[in-house]
């Protein structure tokens, strides 16, 4: 059962991944007999300010890739009053580099459930909605399965669990648009209307889905609700590091020989991830870069990477972020044009077009990452990116701007040398000649002397 | 992406019993039944292959709200397509992880073999195939969802294995 894990070191104990990974988990039977359920149980009973308290106690923070403290998210919730108050389960799930939630929707859907059963007591929320992308077909048909269980034994429904309240959980697809994992863009999809972010205030919390009291939580960050009830929140925060409470499912992948997704205390050594758990860089090469919490996430060179711990704040105290824990790692031999070009259109064709500074930005830095490529580059557009990406930061509706602008501007910085030899040798990527034949970007003209922003011609 | 279909296309279209019958169900699981929009849309979309303007009208009348609406969500999202598909559609990832553990090999494959590239269709109307962003599968790059399915990691001749057995 779970309590015999707790005499084990920290760095090999298992929560998500121990039952996601067990074949049957995702039937209620077989979850009852491991446990779930039971600390709904317990929650049921506490008050609502009390389960508050515990959750901030623990130091969960989201795991979406904000890291903010789930519990005092939780506190802005108004008193109950008339309105509805929801809670909306996160699970678009499109960080580049994360794949970590259709584990836990898939393998042990009744977690999740758990964890929703103890969010909406604590937010006063009689309804849940969960947000799963529409690519994630068969997640969803585990999901409303387990739904359905969980409605037909009394845990979900009319009277769920004897509290004489009523809890209803409906799953919602999505529809294809990253922007979507942005909670206000999240919402306004819910409501069935195109994926632009809302301005704020009024936060979600005071105002959200159908302009009523809405938290909206990453599936990772409700599914560990249960587990944090079990060890106690002072546990939950001890097994974690500097302000990050316990576990978090770290998402490796790139030039690993071991890619997957691994369940490790925050604060884990990125090091000890790469090395230990994900067997080193593959086909025995040298290592040159890391991404270490989603694509939006500034690159470390293979230097940084000896003192960086998977926590949020020590990440952040590098000039980087620990974001969704998607590790992308990235083998001495790839040129980084390539991977610039590849972010750059990402987040060009994934710019919802709301805001001036992140749809005209995107399109620039795609043109000009481009035409580096290309061969066709010049020094200048190294400090350009710079520039341009310092203007979309800080100066957008959601965080999107920042995602977009900060990996760029932390290519163009830390590997300024080698991109600056690129462009002197004047040689070309493939990777442009493929971008101009299946991602269908326009052919090029140049123009000597025009290149910046407002002359289209030029780039 | 979307473009406004021309008039042949554009009978007006009328929705089975059953059809109006999943979209009032569907209505009815939100406080407002506007919300239920995104998943209309899908299972109009099972049905049909595409949505046609004509569709989309329907649905707007189903749905009690102006076609304008039904048509800007219909064009910002990728997976509601407004053009006639291969019978499978072949989406493999492109995004970072994929890409550094040789997602462009597929698409080349594609090409080379099945003669089509991103947003082209077989001509027996068999396959289509899709270049997108990532699919949140990232552990098992270079990745693709081939109908509802996620494969990876996959190299040219398993996924030619997976297209012959479909």
């Amino acid at each position: 059962m779970r309590g015999e894990r707790t005499e084990m070191p920290a760095s090999e104990q298992r929560f998500l991944s121990a039952l996601y990974t067990q074949e049957k988990m995702h039937t209620l039977k077989v979850a009852r007999q491991a446990g779930a359920y039971a600390q709904a149980e317990r929650v049921l009973k506490m008050e609502p300010a009390d389960v508050i308290a515990a959750v901030k106690a623990s130091n969960l923070r989201g795991l979406g890739g904000a890291g903010f403290p789930t519990g005092m998210k939780w506190s802005f919730v108004p008193p109950k009053g008339d309105r509805m108050h929801y809670l909306v389960v996160n699970a678009d799930e499109g960080e580049p580099g994360t794949c970590k939630d259709k584990h836990i929707m898939r393998g042990c859907p009744h977690t999740l459930l758990e964890g929703i059963i103890i969010a909406c007591h604590a937010i006063h929320a009689e309804k849940a909605y969960i947000y799963v992308r529409g690519e994630y077909v068969r997640p969803m048909e585990r999901l409303s399965a387990a739904i359905d269980e969980a409605c037909a034994a009394g845990l979900l429904g009319e009277n769920h669990m004897g509290t004489g309240r009523r809890l209803v959980v409906v799953v919602h697809p999505g529809a294809g648009a990253y922007i979507c994992g942005e909670e206000t863009a999240l919402i306004e999809s819910l409501e069935g209307k195109k994926g632009q972010p809302r301005n704020r205030p009024p936060f979600p919390a005071i105002e959200g889905l159908f302009r009523c009291p809405t938290v909206v939580n990453n599936v990772e960050t409700i599914a560990y609700l249960p587990f944090i009830f079990e060890h106690g929140p002072e546990k939950w925060s001890e097994w974690g590091h500097n302000g990050s409470g316990g576990y978090r499912l770290m998402s490796l992948s790139g030039h690993v020989e071991r890619p997957g997704v691994y369940e490790l205390p925050m604060g884990t050594p990125l090091m000890e991830l790469i090395e230990k758990h994900g067997g080193g860089v593959w086909k025995g090469r040298g290592l040159k870069a890391v991404i270490p919490g989603g694509l939006s996430a500034p690159i470390l060179r293979a230097e940084e990477c000896a003192d960086a711990r998977l926590d949020f704040n020590t990440l952040r105290d590098m000039g980087t972020m620990a974001g969704s824990a998607g590790v992308i790692v990235i083998d001495d031999q790839t040129p980084m044009i390539d991977v610039m070009l590849n972010c750059a259109h990402f987040y060009h064709d994934e710019s919802c077009g709301q805001c001036t500074p992140c749809r005209e930005g995107t399109w620039w830095m795609y043109r000009i990452i481009l035409r580096i490529a290309q061969g066709r580059g010049r020094l200048r557009d190294l400090d350009e990116l710079v520039r341009i990406a310092s203007n979309i930061e800080g100066n957008t509706i959601c965080a999107f701007g920042e995602a977009a602008a900060w990996p760029i501007r932390s290519y163009a910085r830390k590997f300024r040398d080698e991109l600056a030899a690129f462009i002197e040798s004047g040689e070309r990527s493939r990777e442009a000649d493929w971008h101009h034949e299946d991602r269908g970007a326009p052919p090029l003209i140049q123009i000597e002397g025009v290149g910046m922003p407002g002359v289209r011609a030029g780039v | 992406m979307s473009e406004i279909v021309s008039a042949p296309a554009d009978q007006p279209v009328t929705l089975s019993e059953k059809t109006l019958g999943s979209i009032a169900e569907l209505r009815g699981r939100y406080e407002d039944p506007r919300a239920a929009l995104l998943p209309v849309l899908h299972v109009i979309q099972a049905e049909h292959g595409h949505l046609t303007l004509a569709l989309e009208r329907a649905v707007a009348d189903a749905m009690e709200m102006p076609l304008t609406k039904v048509h800007e969500v219909v064009s910002f999202y990728t997976l509601f397509r407004t053009e006639a598909e291969g019978k499978l559609q072949v989406c493999i990832c492109q995004t970072m992880s994929c890409m550094l553990r040789g997602a462009r090999e597929l698409l080349t494959h594609m090409r080379v073999k099945y003669g089509v590239g991103p947003g082209e269709t077989t001509a027996d109307g068999r396959l289509t195939v899709h270049a997108v962003e990532c699919l949140g599968n990232c552990e098992a790059g270079p990745m693709a969802q081939i109908g509802d399915d996620y494969f990876g990691p996959l190299t040219p001749e398993t996924l030619d294995e997976i297209l012959e057995k479909r």
